[in-house]
């Protein structure tokens, strides 16, 4: 599958952004941290950045963008529909906790409602973005049961170290927000590796024999029905050579696993301003090292249509 | 609405013979020429005189070798929408442009709803789904429903472009949800089949594979070819004795 750029950063950046929202909305509205003016708008303004950001960039590569509003009309059939109408339908009890806990200084009671409903509304909206996903049954690496838990996992671990790294910031850090960020960065490298293994052993039944009906034998493409590049082979045809994949597969350990595993590890042992630049260091090589997982997940995606175009 | 119809009163659908199809591509351009100015025009084509030539068809024809222990053979594959039972295609839209019509099955497009998503191109296994880049909208197949129901054509035209253009009859429409239809015992009597049954898609659309080879078939091969000159030596001596 063909990596827009726009696909890549939309996924990447709200699945940060809900994962922040969720834990600033329950750990926030529960008093587990403190309601703080500045704190609070950093936080729900960095969430809320990458949230919108996302959703703005996700309708760049729609071909008629003003007709957009039409995209929450479907959701009793359409994941991408439901996904719409939960990200909107989160942006009310986030605004509720915004004006609680950072304007009003509060929490407990309502505002700690609103807190746990934005944070439902955030895994609710992953899942739909999951579910977009691994509802595609042409792509068999997608239509896995690794897809949706890799959203949620990935959410969680992203918007963990950034609430780390909000925290540290802040000087309110905490060893439990300390160690469960690294216990999530630890949790997704696990399952992206059990993803890459599932994915290299994956036998798909689908072949150029049942995509043509010719039985038995062999089917090799011959001729295609055009000279040049089309629609499908630009947007589905897109090939990586495995050398590449090695390589940005050991990027991606490295930028969004061990080195922010490495860094929030050594945040437990570290003064207060060495850990600040650690915990943000940790955030943004996660972010990027996220770009590039994302990046793979659509570059080794394949798509049965590549079946008629001789792919074996 | 996306949801699908629980019941379609036909199955219209296209019936492909693998057997008899050339590879001329006139169904491909016959297609094009009808549609451009049809249901779902126009079909855009980007740069068609220049070097990098893109643009929208609703029918592509491939061809294969299919190999097996009988021998090898050629197989033109004509490859457009299949009309699927459980599409997709339809249910993954946002938007409501994409529907399966409840009274013959047949899976559109409503342009003026059409976001440019692009996920029904991905969530169709069969490459059905083109988008118009110019347009900014996705376009399909549409079985030529501007032509199959319209009285301003003779009755024998009411048929799809590809259907009528095709000089070996490879190409048949009809309803295959009615097992007396003429298509529905062709495809049982030549043991039509279903493209990638596994996904679960169920096409209404069915291809007649290769008949197989006759034993009886005149040989073509042409005879070995008679040296030019005799070999020299021992050979060569007893070919020209031989040969006298």
């Amino acid at each position: 599958m063909h990596p827009a750029f726009s696909v890549v950063f939309f996924t990447t950046a709200t699945g940060a952004g809900y994962g922040l929202l969720a834990l600033l909305g329950v750990l926030g509205g529960l008093g587990f941290i403190p309601a703080d003016f500045w704190l609070g708008l950093v936080g729900m303004a960095l969430a809320l950045g990458l949230i919108v950001a996302g959703l703005l960039s996700s309708t760049g590569h729609l071909g008629r963008p003003e007709r957009a509003w039409r995209a929450f009309s479907q959701w009793r059939s359409s994941w991408l529909s439901r996904e719409g109408v939960a990200s909107v339908a989160t942006f009310i009890p986030t605004a509720l906790f915004g004006i609680g806990w950072v304007l009003l200084g509060r929490s407990g009671g309502w505002v700690a409602a609103a807190g746990l409903l934005a944070a439902v509304g955030a895994a609710t909206t992953v899942c739909t973005t999951g579910m977009i996903y691994a509802s595609l049954k042409p792509i068999a690496q997608w239509h896995s049961p690794y897809t949706l838990p890799a959203y949620l996992i990935f959410a969680g671990m992203t918007g963990s170290v950034l609430a780390n790294a909000l925290l540290q910031g802040f000087n309110v850090g905490s060893n439990a927000m300390l160690a469960f960020a690294l216990l999530a960065t630890l949790a997704g490298w696990g399952w992206k590796l059990a993803t890459w293994r599932y994915n290299d052993r994956l036998e798909i039944p689908t072949t150029a024999n049942t995509a043509t009906g010719l039985t038995g034998g062999t089917v090799r493409s011959i001729e295609w029905p055009h000279t040049e590049e089309n629609y499908l082979l630009k947007e589905m045809g897109f090939r990586i050579a495995r050398k590449h994949s090695a390589k940005l597969r050991r990027i991606t350990q490295a930028l969004a696993f061990a080195v922010p595993a490495v860094l929030l590890a050594g945040v437990f042992i570290t003064p207060w301003s060495f850990a600040a630049i650690a915990s943000a260091l940790a955030a943004i090589c996660q972010l990027a090292g996220m770009l590039v997982e994302r990046w793979l997940f659509f570059a080794e995606a394949k798509h049965t249509v590549t079946l008629y175009y001789g792919r074996q | 609405m996306t949801c699908l119809p629980s019941h379609t009163d036909k199955k219209l659908g296209l019936v492909i013979d693998l057997d008899t199809c050339v590879g001329c591509q006139a169904c491909v351009t016959a297609c094009k020429e009808w549609n451009t100015g049809g249901h779902m025009a126009p079909l855009t084509d980007i740069d068609p005189y220049g070097g990098h030539i893109d643009g929208v068809w609703f029918n592509r024809v491939h061809s294969y070798e299919h190999t097996t222990e009988q021998g090898g053979r050629t197989v033109n594959f004509p490859r457009s929408c299949l009309h699927c039972e459980q599409p997709a295609c339809v249910t993954v839209c946002p938007t409501g442009a994409s529907y399966k019509r409840a009274s013959d099955g047949i899976v559109l497009v409503d342009e003026d709803k059409c976001i440019g998503c692009k996920l029904c191109s991905w969530a169709c296994p069969y490459g059905a789904r083109e988008f118009d880049t110019d347009v900014g909208v996705m376009k399909k197949c549409t079985l030529c429903v501007d032509r199959i129901y319209n009285d301003n054509l003779a009755e024998e035209d009411r048929v799809p472009a590809c259907v009528a253009a095709c000089p070996t009859s490879a190409r048949h429409f009809g309803d295959l949800g009615d097992p007396a239809s003429a298509i529905s015992q062709l495809v049982e009597e030549r043991g039509g089949v279903a493209l990638m049954p596994e996904l679960g898609y169920k096409p209404t659309n069915r291809y007649l594979p290769p008949r197989a080879r006759s034993e009886r078939a005149v040989k073509v091969d042409a005879p070995a070819l008679e040296p030019i000159k005799a070999e020299g030596g021992f050979l060569g001596w007893i070919d020209r004795m031989l040969s006298n």
